[in-house]
């Protein structure tokens, strides 16, 4: 089986896939801190660096559709945390609500806070989406690696880049061996397997880890990590990082 | 190199004497046990020398303690005897020569390859034996050219065949230009094509060669010595077509089909 779902589209060429991937993960932390540090209610502000990230992924050729629908990914994750805080919150009360022995209210605060989250936060995915899709993951790992990142973390996320697909390989032949020998097995006992499969996958992945520890190893592996650079900054770098950097800041002063 | 009279099994007497004398010894060992942390004693009492330019077929039914014996060549396992690698004893202040002298090909691709692009995983020995930049990509580019993937660079491991995996798990220790490539079951999940390629490329390949397999047609086109272990016990070592021809030898030890 193959799998290239984690960075799909990164192999498109644009204007924005072929930038340093260093200035590609500044300019996204800056797009992310600028939402960030803008205040609730700015609505105006985040239609503004939308229409910002718009243009960013027509330029990158990258389909508008897609990232909108990979964006969606994150969303169930943000609203079940939010969720609760418009019950919680102190202030005007929008609505009251009687559900079985609790009285619950909403009020506008409340909501205010709660559109304010979901909003910078499907802003943010959109970004890091935008980036993941015209990034390959081994340049994103190059730049990290290039900002200062600690070596030992990159190589941790490179093997989990590695060997995701390998798991997710493992995972499907078990349950196809789980499939091929349960028939009308329901409910309970379902789940007791399930528990087995997971358990024997992290026993796999432990010796697996082992195993590669071993092949490293043998091929002179000291405890230190070694890479080539092979990245080039170049000047349409440069200029790039500066005009979305100044676009940030003159969209979230003008519209503030 | 030590002027001492060598008996080989390979049949050395038969080039000439000289060159038998001048033969160097790429492995020693001498007595050598091995139990894992679990009690399981896979190794008992394995003496064992292989001359440089030797290629020797290590071969033995499903847990005789092959891989046992292979993890030994390079001092990722230790057990209670030195084993000594081109005069080298493996101890803790030569591993790193002797892991650039042996290259240890494992017999999942999967585990030797564990870096994003193939050239990462070709460059990763020579950079940790500390070469500069351009001699390292000069050694990919070599390593890479040798099994006959130039211009793979840059793909990622998991998306290759299985034929190509091993190829690439191949380059990764070329890259390192050791003088013994130690192979673990190379054949393994190979179809007959690309078993046939690999067969090809690995003889083409200049260095001695030990090789742990239990494909024996493999052996006898490689290998012109052949080492039985069963149950962690040499039982058998000498000349290929002799041991391939004893018939009754290859059944006991699991090598031959039960009739």
């Amino acid at each position: 089986m193959r799998y290239s779902f984690l960075d799909q589209f990164s192999d498109l060429d644009s204007f924005i896939h072929r930038l340093d991937p260093r200035t590609k993960l500044v300019s996204c932390l800056a797009f992310i801190l600028a939402i960030v540090l803008t205040p609730p209610g700015r609505w105006q502000v985040f239609l503004g660096y939308f229409s910002l990230l718009l243009i960013l992924i027509i330029i990158s050729k990258v389909p508008v559709f897609y990232v909108l629908k990979r964006s969606l990914v994150i969303l169930p994750f943000v609203v079940l945390v939010s969720l609760f805080i418009p019950f919680f919150k102190e202030g005007e009360v929008a609505g009251s609500y009687n559900l079985w022995l609790w009285q619950v209210s909403v009020t506008y605060t409340g909501l205010a806070i709660l559109g304010n989250v979901v909003t910078k936060a499907w802003l943010c995915v959109l970004g890091l989406i935008l980036l993941s899709a015209t990034t390959g993951i081994t340049d994103l790992l190059k730049g990290l690696e290039g900002l200062g990142i600690p070596r030992v973390i990159v190589l941790i996320l490179s093997f989990m880049y590695r060997y995701i697909f390998v798991v997710v390989d493992e995972a499907m032949w078990m349950r196809q061996a789980w499939h091929s020998r349960s028939f009308g097995n329901k409910g309970l006992r379902q789940i007791k397997t399930l528990g087995n499969i997971i358990g024997s996958l992290f026993v796999r992945s432990y010796e697996r880890g082992e195993r590669v520890y071993v092949a490293m190893l043998a091929r002179g592996f000291d405890g230190k990590v070694r890479t080539l650079h092979s990245l080039t900054f170049r000047k349409a770098d440069f200029y790039c990082g500066g005009l979305w950097f100044i676009l940030l800041v003159v969209t979230g002063v003008f519209l503030w | 190199m030590r002027r001492t009279l060598v008996y080989s099994p390979c049949g050395y007497w038969g080039i000439s004497m000289v060159e038998a004398i001048e033969k160097a010894k790429a492995i020693e060992i001498e007595n050598l046990s091995f139990s894992y942390p679990d009690g399981h004693q896979a190794l008992k009492n394995i003496t064992l020398t292989i001359y440089l330019g030797e290629t020797v077929a290590i071969v033995g039914p499903n847990g005789a303690g092959k891989s046992t014996l292979l993890l030994h060549l390079n001092g990722i396992l230790r057990g209670n005897s030195v084993v000594k690698i081109m005069g080298l004893p493996v101890e803790e202040k030569n591993l790193k020569e002797i892991r650039c002298k042996v290259g240890l090909v494992f017999q999942e691709p999967e585990d030797q390859l564990f870096s994003p692009t193939v050239f990462e995983d070709v460059a990763f020995g020579p950079m940790n034996m500390g070469y500069s930049e351009v001699e390292v990509r000069e050694r990919v580019a070599q390593a890479l050219k040798w099994v006959g993937m130039s211009g793979y660079e840059g793909r990622s491991s998991h998306h290759l065949s299985v034929g190509e995996k091993k190829r690439i798990a191949i380059a990764t220790v070329l890259s390192m230009s050791p003088e013994l490539l130690v192979l673990d079951e190379p054949t393994s999940n190979l179809d007959p094509r690309s078993k046939g390629a690999l067969t090809k490329l690995l003889k083409h390949l200049p260095m001695s060669k030990i090789i742990a397999s239990h494909d024996l047609e493999l052996v006898r086109v490689l290998c012109p010595r052949t080492v039985v272990i069963d149950g962690g016990v040499t039982m058998a070592d000498g000349e290929t077509t002799s041991i391939l021809s004893d018939y009754s030898l290859l059944k006991e030890h699991g090598l031959a089909p039960e009739d």
